[in-house]
């Protein structure tokens, strides 16, 4: 309860309401009745792209603090999902709440900036230098000293920025940038980040590498996290709950621990067996 | 959507008018003597320069002008105040009335027309008439027994004919020549005037349509067919002069009269051949005949010039040309650097408002486009009656012609801009405006150099084509050369200007690099 009213106070400092304080209050209002409000919260969604359903009547939630993976097949509506969240995609019906407010009542602007968000292939700025594309939230939001927040997430993704901080994109390994778009969605410090494949196209080693890093940064800075993988090893290893997405609908949302001893659809079972983390095994 | 100008724009939009020269004060100002860009025309106007310069009179020469129609428009225009015209001409394709009467009942009609309608005067013919001369080699007439037009009708089904484009299109040319003497030729190619009797010569073609009075008949040893039907109308030459020049200037309308019957066919036959066989320069050719019949002062004794004297090396002529190809090449310069200076300010800023209105943006730059398909010398001459002669209408052509590769370039590279970048912004919560200054506009930098690049390099060549409407450049010369079948004329203007589009290129290839931002390099 406690927690859930701090997020609140964020989102109520940071976004603002279309609506007006009426809406606000009457949020604050519901606060204190609900011990349940999630910092993320989508219900009944419904998305189609022409005459494709992406997402068919999904329900989620996110508690505050916690880490949740996306895990699925690539067109198994993953993105779609986590897009929803910072109003990047608008659903056909259903409702999506950030801090327990609707985002539709949310300029979508000042949503996003409040939100880290790491894309698939990092999207940094190719002719942004390393510290400045770090620098960009906090810069765009005109916090006090965008760079020194930028420094501090560098030295968090383990990219001294005496020594990056003036490189361009292209100087830089894979690897190292996906760090620097993991530092960019963190350097404003925001309570929520979505993150979007983080450690596609990376090499076993550097992948390996980059979630233990990233695994150890989330446990410490205790943001909540929404994260799409379509590598169920990944999700396992970092996760407190994982949801199995398969052509728009969930298999099974539970904590990795639940998942490996009873996979509910033979769908997980065999998405286990074959990254080898069945429960047989 | 409303899309208000930046400051930058308005204020380089005026200081490009600024460049612009206003228009000379017309009290009093030297008389723009014009010509059409053959060689008689040059050697006319230049003779009408001289005697004016003769009697103490300011001249400014704007020789070679496009064709008839941008030289007449030209003077009702008033950016010349006289130039020579043939009657024939004046009656067919300026008042498109029907070739009929004798030569002195065609002058009375023309000079009545146009008088009415244009205030514009035709001064007492020079004394010499050019009509169409239909041409054909020795060995064809003796073999097919040729002498008139009438001749031709039994065989023309065997020849094939090379006409000047306008000879093949105009009434007086050859789709009433057909009618008249009943002719069938079949296989018909256009030709320029330079080439045409070569390709007569080298039995290419084996009829073409000459000017009575040109050298070269006699040099290629041509047989001109008799008119014997009296199909052609008389072509008698005359100074025409514009409303201002006969209203303020009767000391100029004076000098140039004296012309007045002074001028044979023989002698204009004999001026011809000397530029156009042996080579000689126009303005000493106008100086000898102006001399010879006795209006101004000359040498009593013409000096016979050395043939190495008179045909230097290129290099040798290029070098003694060199302060006025210098001359010469700045105009061009500020020909080019004006209009695309001009283009550049207009087409990146709308480049920039299509992107953001994307449903529009195709059918603009289409739009756009489709000016560049419009030929240079059709846009030129549509440019006369709005703008007049000279800088103004040259830098207006070359600007819309600049448009298109700096507006297609522009949009394309903020459209297609690195696509992962902009998402990401997007979704970090940039604004469409942060996302168009900041991300696509200098991520497309490099695209839309490319498009000033090109757009450049066509300018640089285009610009050779304001000579047709007297803006000068290295367009001068090559017009002149290409009317004077002068080989070295043409390439002391073409060299320039190639090494000058050369040297456009690599500048704007080293502002490229400049102002790419870093981490994109150039040439990845």
């Amino acid at each position: 309860m406690r927690a859930y009213s701090r997020v609140g106070r964020v989102f109520s400092r940071e976004i603002g309401c279309e609506a007006g304080s009426t809406t606000l209050s009457l949020w604050m209002a519901e606060q204190t009745r609900s011990d349940e409000v999630p910092a993320l919260g989508a219900e009944d969604i419904v998305k189609r792209f022409g005459d494709i359903l992406v997402l068919d009547n999904v329900s989620l939630s996110v508690a505050k603090g916690e880490v949740m993976a996306l895990v699925g097949e690539s067109g198994a509506g993953k993105t779609t999902l986590l897009r929803l969240f910072n109003r990047m995609v608008t659903p056909d019906s259903g409702r999506v709440s950030v801090g327990g407010l609707p985002v539709d009542t949310l300029n979508p602007v000042r949503l996003r900036r409040s939100i880290g968000y790491v894309q698939q292939e990092g999207g940094l700025l190719p002719h942004w230098t390393v510290l400045r594309n770090t620098a960009l939230v906090p810069w765009l939001r005109a916090m006090a000293s965008p760079n020194d927040l930028a420094s501090k997430a560098l030295r968090l993704v383990g990219l001294p920025p005496e020594e990056f901080g003036h490189r361009r994109p292209r100087e830089l390994s894979g690897g190292q940038r996906q760090r620097v778009a993991l530092a960019r969605a963190l350097a404003a410090e925001p309570e929520i980040i979505l993150l979007d494949e983080p450690f596609r196209a990376l090499d076993a080693i550097t992948r390996a590498e980059l979630v233990e890093a990233v695994d150890s940064l989330l446990e410490r800075i205790g943001v909540t996290v929404l994260m799409v993988t379509n590598d169920i090893r990944t999700a396992l290893d970092i996760a407190d709950r994982v949801a199995v997405l398969r052509a728009g609908r969930f298999e099974q949302v539970a904590s990795p621990t639940e998942l490996r001893a009873s996979p509910s659809t033979p769908y997980v079972k065999q998405l286990l067996d074959r990254a080898g983390e069945g429960a047989v095994k | 959507m409303s899309w208000r100008p930046p400051a930058w724009v308005i204020l380089g939009l005026s200081s490009l008018l600024a460049v612009i020269p206003a228009p000379a004060a017309a009290q009093r100002g030297p008389v723009v003597v014009g010509s059409k860009p053959f060689s008689e025309s040059f050697i006319l106007a230049e003779m009408f320069a001289q005697i004016l310069e003769s009697r103490g009179i300011g001249v400014e020469r704007r020789l070679g002008l496009g064709a008839t129609e941008i030289a007449f428009q030209a003077l009702r225009t008033g950016a010349i105040d006289v130039y020579p015209e043939y009657t024939g001409t004046g009656l067919v394709a300026i008042l498109n009335q029907t070739p009929q009467g004798t030569a002195a009942q065609v002058y009375r009609r023309v000079s009545r027309a146009f008088r009415e309608r244009w205030a514009i005067r035709w001064l007492p013919p020079l004394g010499f008439e050019n009509t169409y001369a239909i041409a054909v080699r020795r060995e064809s007439a003796e073999t097919d027994g040729l002498s008139n037009l009438t001749d031709l009708s039994s065989v023309a089904d065997r020849y094939v004919g090379g006409f000047s484009p306008d000879f093949i299109g105009r009434p007086d040319g050859l789709p009433g020549l057909q009618e008249h003497y009943d002719l069938r030729i079949v296989e018909v190619r256009s030709l320029l005037q330079g080439v045409k009797y070569e390709a007569l010569a080298l039995g290419e073609v084996d009829i073409i349509d000459g000017y009575s009075t040109d050298g070269l008949i006699e040099r290629y040893d041509l047989i001109v067919l008799e008119d014997d039907l009296n199909f052609f109308p008389p072509y008698q030459a005359a100074p025409v002069v514009g409303r201002n020049l006969w209203k303020t200037r009767p000391d100029a309308i004076r000098a140039l009269s004296e012309l007045s019957g002074m001028l044979d066919e023989e002698t204009m036959t004999a001026l011809n051949r000397r530029v156009e066989v042996d080579r000689e320069d126009f303005v000493t050719v106008a100086r000898d005949a102006l001399a010879d019949m006795g209006l101004v002062e000359g040498p009593a004794l013409r000096i016979v010039q050395d043939l190495d004297d008179l045909r230097p090396p290129l290099v040798t002529y290029l070098w003694a040309r060199r302060m006025e190809t210098l001359r010469l090449t700045s105009r061009h310069m500020l020909l080019v650097l004006v209009s695309l200076l001009g283009a550049t300010v207009v087409a990146i800023p709308l480049g920039l408002v299509l992107e953001r209105a994307r449903k529009g943006a195709e059918w603009v730059i289409r739009g756009v486009g489709l000016l560049q398909t419009i030929p240079s010398i059709a846009l030129l001459a549509f440019m006369i009656p709005l703008l007049g002669i000279g800088v103004v209408p040259a830098l207006v052509a070359l600007f819309l012609y600049s448009l298109f590769p700096i507006l297609r370039n522009t949009y394309t590279g903020i459209r297609d801009a690195d696509v992962t970048a902009v998402e990401s912004a997007r979704s970090l919560g940039m604004t469409d405006g942060q996302i168009l200054t900041y991300i696509r506009f200098p991520l497309a930098i490099p695209v839309i150099m490319a498009g000033v690049r090109t757009a450049a390099v066509i300018t640089v060549g285009t610009a050779t084509l304001a000579a047709f409407i007297g803006a000068g450049g290295l367009g001068d010369p090559i017009v002149a050369g290409l009317a004077l079948s002068d080989s070295r004329m043409i390439l002391s203007g073409a060299i320039p200007a190639a090494v000058l589009a050369f040297l456009v290129d690599g500048v704007l290839g080293l502002l490229e690099r400049v102002v790419t931002p870093s981490g994109l390099a150039v040439g990845d």
